[in-house]
């Protein structure tokens, strides 16, 4: 789950590292009002979960008030990489004379959260990570023990930070570990941290995400979750519950389990066709929600045919098949052709209480995506 | 023979009387395997389908001498279910649970290091040697003994490889999902290295998919240590950068790592066949054989 800037903000400030004075405005009037209290220079901000904001256009700074309107104006409701955006964060602008990146993450490979500091801060850190990796200092935490304050000062140290302000770097990257752990980050950056002309040090963006998983324990950020979706079908997926990625072709795939459904998605590339969306229904799926599923693919526009993949483990064919033929039974005639295929557990039940009349049905996965690429393809043609 | 479990492996299921425990630890038992205890807390003294129930994996162990666990604990307690499972010092645990907090794996793995205990998962169907012993929740009827070893990290991307194996007659000596978290015990690497050493396996299938680099790895170590010809799958070839296919660990990050194609040229690099389709990854299991 990701945070918006203004909320990873408030965060840092709770817990004592420096952030520029801002306001969260979602109209150009408010946007004003709080130019007024800031002053200028002000950054403009669009708050919405894309990274590239400034490249794309959705931070803007003015300089005087006309400025202002514009540019609050421009970004409120602009289109960001597929987002409305709908609140920007109006911000103090910080008069810097050096840039760091900051964060920390886990290192799924050593199985450990990791430090991270660059001098080489306001620019793509992935490119530096590519291009020059030396350029970043890490430094592994163990876990079981948490962050020794020497840690942090000695990958600020080894980033080659200025002597007289690494300090404080170091203690902005003792409080961000301590907001990871607490707050069940996956994902803490700042970038940039600014270094101003009197030697302060501000924690000028922020990013945090937070391991969905563990969000029965952290129900406060379970509250900050705004849900952005970038289309109505992500937001019905969202509401289901259903693991769900929309894409650009369009024969509609559901199945059960994240490997097998990837798999079934490749084969339909590999035979010519082009998938509509990844929809995994996940393990133990009764028939409500195989009805779900099926109403997910039918409303969507860009999906001429369906291909239904289950190899049951804890999946029960008998009950997929009651899904689908409830599903489908509602129509007077079928909005476009399924091809199911059922294998593993209960798969012959299945096949028997499968109203056959309403569905294609192929016996290996091969075949049955086979179909559906065919069956896209006469509608298409 | 076969890796990691067999006849003599002896089971306690932890959160045995849950509804997912209890159920799996029925199929288990239906399967063959010698399933010793269950250990719940505060459920000391009952029985399920006739195994005895302990409050804690200790006495379980102690009264009916387990040396695997099997965990069907909920997300939120799962990491201390396994914890209890490795400082009990049993050979082997196997953690079904889906969706335990990334921190608390990370925890768990520290421990992992200072023990001999092996964890396979967590979020994984388990762990089967076909004719022996099952644990977890695979469907046990599709597999069928034989020579050829399996190791994924998908649960039903298992079971489709494994149907295309046993439609040909090629049986499986042990299969293994070792789970799609960011974090997991058994890695690929650690199976490989077990199917190598065991004379029994005389064909290896990996079926990996999108994210981290285990897959990499995996290659490495094929093209510097194995005989044992393998033959590979990689699910994900289609997914966008920056899109969680499902699993926590299935992502392309947008620098471009993790892509299936960087895994597929790693494993072509190490002499791996990978198939295109389930089905051309049976074709080269029986090229070997």
């Amino acid at each position: 789950m990701k945070l918006h800037e203004y909320q990873a903000k408030s965060l840092f400030a709770d817990a004592g590292i420096p952030v520029p004075d801002s306001r969260l405005a979602t109209s150009v009037d408010e946007a004003l009002d709080a130019v007024d209290e800031i002053g200028y220079p002000a950054a403009i901000k669009a708050q919405v979960h894309v990274g590239g904001r400034g490249k794309a256009g959705g931070i803007k700074i003015a300089t005087d008030r006309e400025e202002a309107e514009q540019y609050a104006d421009e970004i409120l409701g602009m289109d960001l990489k597929g987002y409305t955006v709908d609140q920007v964060l109006v911000e103090a602008g910080v008069d810097f004379v050096d840039e760091l990146y900051v964060g920390v993450t886990m290192d799924r490979g050593e199985g450990k959260p990791v430090l991270m500091v660059s001098t080489k801060g306001g620019v793509n850190i992935e490119e530096v990570a590519e291009e020059n990796p030396d350029a970043i200092a890490r430094e592994h935490v163990d876990p079981a023990f948490g962050l020794h304050p020497y840690q942090a000062r000695k990958v600020v140290y080894e980033a080659g930070v200025d002597a007289d302000v690494a300090l404080d770097v170091a203690s902005i990257l003792s409080t961000l570990y301590d907001l990871y752990e607490e707050n069940d980050a996956s994902e803490i950056e700042v970038n940039p941290v600014m270094i101003t002309g009197d030697r302060d040090v501000i924690a000028a963006d922020a990013v945090m995400n937070i391991d969905e998983d563990a969000l029965f324990r952290q129900s406060d950020l379970a509250d900050m979750a705004e849900a952005s979706y970038e289309d109505d079908l992500e937001r019905k997926a969202g509401e289901y519950g259903f693991d769900y990625v929309r894409l650009s072709g369009n024969v509609g795939i559901i199945g059960n389990g994240a490997g097998l459904v990837m798999t079934t998605l490749d084969l339909v590339d590999y035979y010519g066709g082009a998938p509509a969306n990844f929809l995994d229904i996940g393990g133990g799926a009764k028939a409500e929600r195989v009805t779900q599923a099926l109403d997910m693919v039918f409303s969507d526009d860009n999906v001429d045919a369906v291909v239904f993949n289950i190899f049951g483990g804890i999946t029960r064919g008998d009950e997929v098949a009651k899904g689908i033929n409830e599903a489908l039974e509602q129509f007077d005639e079928i909005p476009k052709k399924v091809v199911v295929r059922l294998a593993g557990t209960n798969a012959e039940e299945g096949m028997d209480i499968l109203n056959t009349d309403l569905v294609e049905v192929e016996k290996t996965l091969e075949d049955a995506v086979q179909r559906a690429v065919a069956n896209a393809e006469e509608v298409t043609q | 023979m076969s890796i990691f479990v067999d006849d003599d492996t002896r089971v306690v299921v932890q959160g045995i009387t849950g509804g997912e425990g209890k159920f799996h630890a029925g199929q288990m038992i239906e399967y063959g395997t010698n399933v010793v205890a269950g250990a719940v807390p505060g459920k000391g003294g009952q029985e399920v389908d006739g195994v005895p129930v302990y409050d804690t994996v200790d006495e379980a162990v102690e009264a009916e001498d387990a040396d695997a666990s099997v965990i069907f604990v909920p997300p939120a307690f799962a990491a201390d279910a396994i914890f209890e499972s490795l400082d009990t010092d049993l050979d082997l645990a196997v953690a079904i649970t889906e969706g335990i907090p990334t921190q608390d794996m990370a925890k768990v793995n520290k421990r992992l290091s200072e023990t001999d205990t092996r964890l396979i998962g967590p979020n994984c169907p388990g762990i089967i040697t076909p004719g022996e012993a099952k644990l977890g929740i695979l469907p046990g009827n599709i597999f069928s003994e034989g020579n050829v070893g399996l190791v994924s990290r998908s649960g039903t991307l298992t079971y489709q490889v494994v149907d295309n194996l046993t439609e040909r007659g090629l049986g499986q000596s042990t299969a293994i999902g070792i789970g799609g978290d960011p974090i997991i015990g058994t890695s690929f690497v650690d199976a490989l290295e077990a199917f190598e050493a065991d004379t029994d396996t005389d064909a290896v299938v990996m079926c990996g998919e999108i994210g981290g680099e285990d897959e990499e790895q995996a290659a490495k170590f094929i093209g510097e240590h194995m005989d044992t010809p393998v033959a590979g799958f990689i699910a994900g070839r289609t997914a966008p950068p920056g899109k969680r296919m499902g699993h926590a660990g299935a992502i392309v990050s947008g620098s471009g790592t993790g892509t299936a194609q960087s895994k597929i040229d790693a494993l072509n690099d190490a002499g791996v066949p990978v198939g295109d389709t389930p089905e051309e990854v049976a074709d080269h299991v029986e090229d070997f054989l």
